[in-house]
């Protein structure tokens, strides 16, 4: 029972691994990375959404030599890229209306079929305004017709650049501009809950995922598969917003992680309706330590903590992580 | 100007015109911090230097990069009570990154191997005497040639080692392994001169026209105590013990072996004697385990081996076949007190362990000398109060262990060297340390330490092989790679991937990052999110 003990320091948990063999590193790690998404944008201090739109696209541009053209919805991505006349863009890209964007991707990809293009691949990509709200009927129809195009929605949960309004990823108790955290039911309510993941795997659909700016190797490895498929497939990726969520510009990725940790934002993946992987949860956090360092929760906590509402989002937590699996079984 | 499409008017620019750095109130930069296992070496290592050399494969640079510090590390790796590892960060993970046992490794890899030293590039035309061929004479006498100084080293005795030779039993330390280490020294230039007993320094050093001299003629005079005994009572010294182990004739100790004291010496003696045949090898000691200097794992390996320890506990009395002693009890302040209480040990004979004190005859002829406790005192540089005369290891005030003996040789050479051109040495100020709070363990593969075999009960009870296993080549890399690497960047390209300005510049292998301060917003997710804390975030000057 000789077992060679592959050992390498941080694995593939860091963005890089010197340790490791070339064809194993990260896209990111790569001195020649495309930077799709270039320096010089107006995202705030240490947005996520600025993160994760660069992971993905480099990860898009290297899983399709280089082809591929972007629809982009309305949303703070579309506005701190591109301030006219300037781009930060370093693809082609176009930028549509704010509930459209899916609509337009579909456009781009039959225009290619039609110009016999087949090596240049289209995504789209929005906030979660324009993907949960307003995009939804033009998503949902992209998938109904099963049209070739990469949908990836950047998950701030609520409308960031117009001033932090309630979207319908809006988690209940958070404080949004439309939320505000006064009266018997403080920031906003807890509804039914609305997962466009979920949605999109009910439209059977080749290929839906999740995943976060926490773990870069995860994500890159669900847009290279997402890219080496055809037909509708659909990404959604956890973006901290600091400015939006009250919390501190270093903490971005801390956050990503606790949410994954805590069970609140399960990461896994599905193909054609049904879940293939999830991603364990390495050092189970309680959601407080998800929850305390966001000023959008603080009136959860202070003198007189809402232990009732904590607990009903640690409960949410709990039923995600029995629903999806994410603990390792215990060795017996 | 007007070949434009339909409402365009503006040519399209990029956004590398809007210099986002001007945001900044904070910026981050990379600095090394040391590493808390190189702040607890007593030898001054640079662990973490060396194991991220063995985490690649390197193990020839690894190695070179260790005996920058320290020329023995075969025998270190053996003997070293690894101060580094109890400071280690990964001990707040799971367990300390086994550093003894690889450092161990590259030792037995460079014998194996036969790596040498790299000679000199030149030589100074100054000569250094060196008095005792100890650990702390080796290393003084290896960092001079190393420097370009011709070392002798007078050694009173017929071999060289010191106390690694004599005070260290074979079991701990094969004496091939100590041999070879030497050699690698002598071929790199130093001379040693066997049976010549230094009696006058300045009368050494004028004969032999030296320019400066390092003394380490080391401690192994056993201490006494008084013991009313019989005149059949066999009392022995430790040192004398394990001295004569190395002899042709072993020491005869008897079936019933009495040692008397506490520290790592009682030990060595009394699991000598256990290999020796005794049957019963009793260590009486007057305090109880907590309070015993001997090192934990030593205690734990000899109490395995069948040693027994009667704690709180003096002899009184010694006669032919027994001892007496009596039983203490600890006061407030934790020492020991009489109850008046005794009891009768058989004992064929005691070996004291009490400590030992230092041979400073050759002083004698040196005016003004400090001489306090027994030892030698020595200012920072470790000169004496006689210029050009300096000294270090058991025979100055210190911890005595080889580690440290190795450390006083490096600094004393240093010293040495600065004295002999006429300057000072200033050693580099120590940079603030890495401690865990300023690492990001989440990044660390989880991993248990690799733990070296040890050697059946049985067998090291009779046999004087060693106890200790080594690491192969496959579980000392591992261990290698256990490495957090503390305060010093390991190019995991956290920073440049996590950025979400792309701000940070990869130079490439080997050279590490920089920061483009034209669009760092000074976020610090790169600090928050570097593993092993080799960023910080310091406020802009406005």
């Amino acid at each position: 029972m000789d077992q060679t003990v592959k050992f390498y320091q941080t694995g593939t948990f860091t963005v890089g691994n010197r340790l490791l063999s070339e064809e194993n590193r990260s896209v990111q790690a790569n001195m020649q990375r495309t930077n799709s998404l270039n320096s010089g944008h107006r995202a705030c201090q240490g947005c996520g959404e600025a993160l994760g739109a660069r992971y993905a696209i480099d990860a898009a541009m290297n899983a399709s030599n280089n082809q591929l053209i972007a629809a982009n919805a309305t949303g703070c991505l579309e506005v701190f890229s591109t301030p006219y006349p300037e781009t930060s863009w370093q693809i082609p890209w176009i930028h549509s209306l704010f509930g459209n964007t899916a609509a337009v991707a579909t456009g781009i990809a039959a225009a290619l079929k039609v110009k016999g293009r087949r090596d240049v691949r289209v995504v789209a990509q929005g906030g979660d305004g324009g993907t949960t709200d307003i995009g939804f009927g033009c998503l949902s129809g992209m998938f109904e017709r099963n049209d070739d195009v990469l949908y990836i929605c950047y998950d701030n949960e609520a409308y960031m650049n117009t001033g932090v309004q309630r979207s319908s990823a809006t988690p209940p108790a958070a404080r949004t501009a439309t939320t505000m955290p006064v009266g018997p039911e403080p920031g906003n309510v807890f509804g039914q809950g609305k997962s466009v993941p979920l949605i999109a795997m009910a439209h059977g659909i080749p290929y839906v995922a999740t995943a976060t700016v926490a773990d870069l190797r995860d994500l890159e490895a669900k847009v290279k598969h997402a890219m080496s498929l055809n037909g509708a497939r659909y990404i959604h990726i956890f973006v901290p917003c600091p400015l939006g969520w009250g919390a501190a510009s270093h903490d971005t990725i801390r956050l990503a992680r606790l949410a994954r940790e805590s069970g609140l934002f399960p990461v896994f993946e599905a193909e054609f309706g049904e879940v293939k992987s999830v991603s364990k949860i390495r050092h189970r956090v309680p959601v407080e330590e998800y929850l305390k360092p966001q000023r959008r929760f603080a009136h959860l906590f202070g003198k007189n903590p809402a232990f009732e509402t904590i607990a009903r989002i640690q409960a949410t937590a709990d039923r995600n992580i029995r629903k999806f699996g994410l603990l390792e079984e215990a060795v017996s | 100007m007007m070949k434009k499409p339909f409402a365009i008017t503006l040519d399209v620019g990029s956004s590398l015109a809007n210099h986002t750095g001007s945001w900044r109130t904070e910026r981050p930069v990379y600095l090394d911090r040391l590493p808390p296992c190189n702040n607890a070496c007593p030898a001054g290592e640079d662990i973490q230097g060396w194991l991220f050399h063995a985490e690649s494969g390197d193990y020839e640079q690894s190695w070179r990069s260790l005996v920058e510090n320290n020329p023995l590390p075969a025998v270190m790796g053996r003997v070293c009570y690894h101060p580094c590892e109890g400071a280690c960060n990964r001990g707040q993970i799971d367990s300390p990154v086994g550093i003894n046992s690889v450092e161990r490794f590259l030792g037995d890899e460079a014998i194996k191997r036969g790596w040498k030293f790299e000679p000199p590039a030149k030589q100074s035309g100054k000569q250094v005497l060196v008095v005792g061929a100890g650990p702390s004479g080796l290393s003084a006498a290896y960092q001079l040639a190393r420097m370009g100084h011709k070392v002798t080293i007078h050694e009173a005795g017929p071999l060289s080692g010191g106390m690694m030779r004599f005070g260290i039993p074979k079991y701990r330390l094969p004496r091939d392994v100590l041999d070879a280490e030497v050699q690698r020294i002598v071929e790199l230039g130093v001379t040693i001169k066997y049976d010549t007993k230094v009696t006058d320094i300045l009368e050494s050093m004028k004969t032999g026209k030296f320019d400066a001299a390092f003394l380490a003629v080391g401690a192994h005079i056993g201490k006494r105590t008084y013991i009313p005994a019989g005149d059949s009572a066999k009392i022995l010294d430790a040192v004398s013990v394990l001295r004569s182990m190395e002899g042709e004739d072993q020491p005869m100790l008897g079936r019933r072996v009495i040692v008397y004291g506490g520290g790592n010496t009682a030990l060595d003696v009394a699991r000598t004697a256990k290999r020796l045949g005794a049957t019963e090898a009793i260590i009486v000691y007057r305090r109880n385990r907590e309070r015993m200097p001997a090192h934990d794992f030593e205690v734990e390996e000899a109490l395995q081996e069948g040693v027994m320890i009667k704690w709180l506990s003096t002899i009184k009395q010694a006669g032919d076949s027994s001892i007496m002693v009596e039983k203490m009890a600890l006061d407030d302040k934790g020492w020991p007190q009489p109850t008046g209480e005794f009891e009768t040990l058989e004992a064929d004979s005691v070996v004291l362990a009490l400590g030992q004190d230092v041979d400073l005859s050759l002083l004698d002829a040196v005016p003004g000398l400090e001489i306090k406790d027994g030892v030698v005192q020595v200012s920072k540089n470790m000169m004496t109060s006689h210029a050009g005369i300096f000294a270090g290891g058991d025979m100055v005030p210190s911890e005595r262990t080889v580690t440290v003996a190795i450390g006083h040789g490096k600094k004393a050479a240093r010293n040495i060297d600065a004295w002999l051109r006429g300057a000072s040495h200033e050693p580099a100020p120590k940079h603030e340390v890495a401690g865990f709070d300023k690492l990001n363990p989440w990044y660390y593969s989880d991993a248990p330490k690799t733990v070296r075999p040890v050697l059946d009960i049985i067998r090291r009870q009779s046999t004087f092989e060693e106890v200790v296993g080594g690491l192969d080549e496959t579980n000392a890399l591992y261990e290698a790679r256990r490495c957090l690497s503390c305060g010093n960047c390991f190019e995991c390209d956290n920073c440049y991937g996590v950025c979400p300005d792309n701000a940070v510049i990869k130079l490439g292998p080997g050279k590490r990052f920089e920061f483009n301060y034209d669009y760092c917003k000074g976020c610090g997710i790169c600090v928050s999110e570097c593993p092993c804390g080799a960023i910080k975030m310091v406020p802009e000057q406005i």
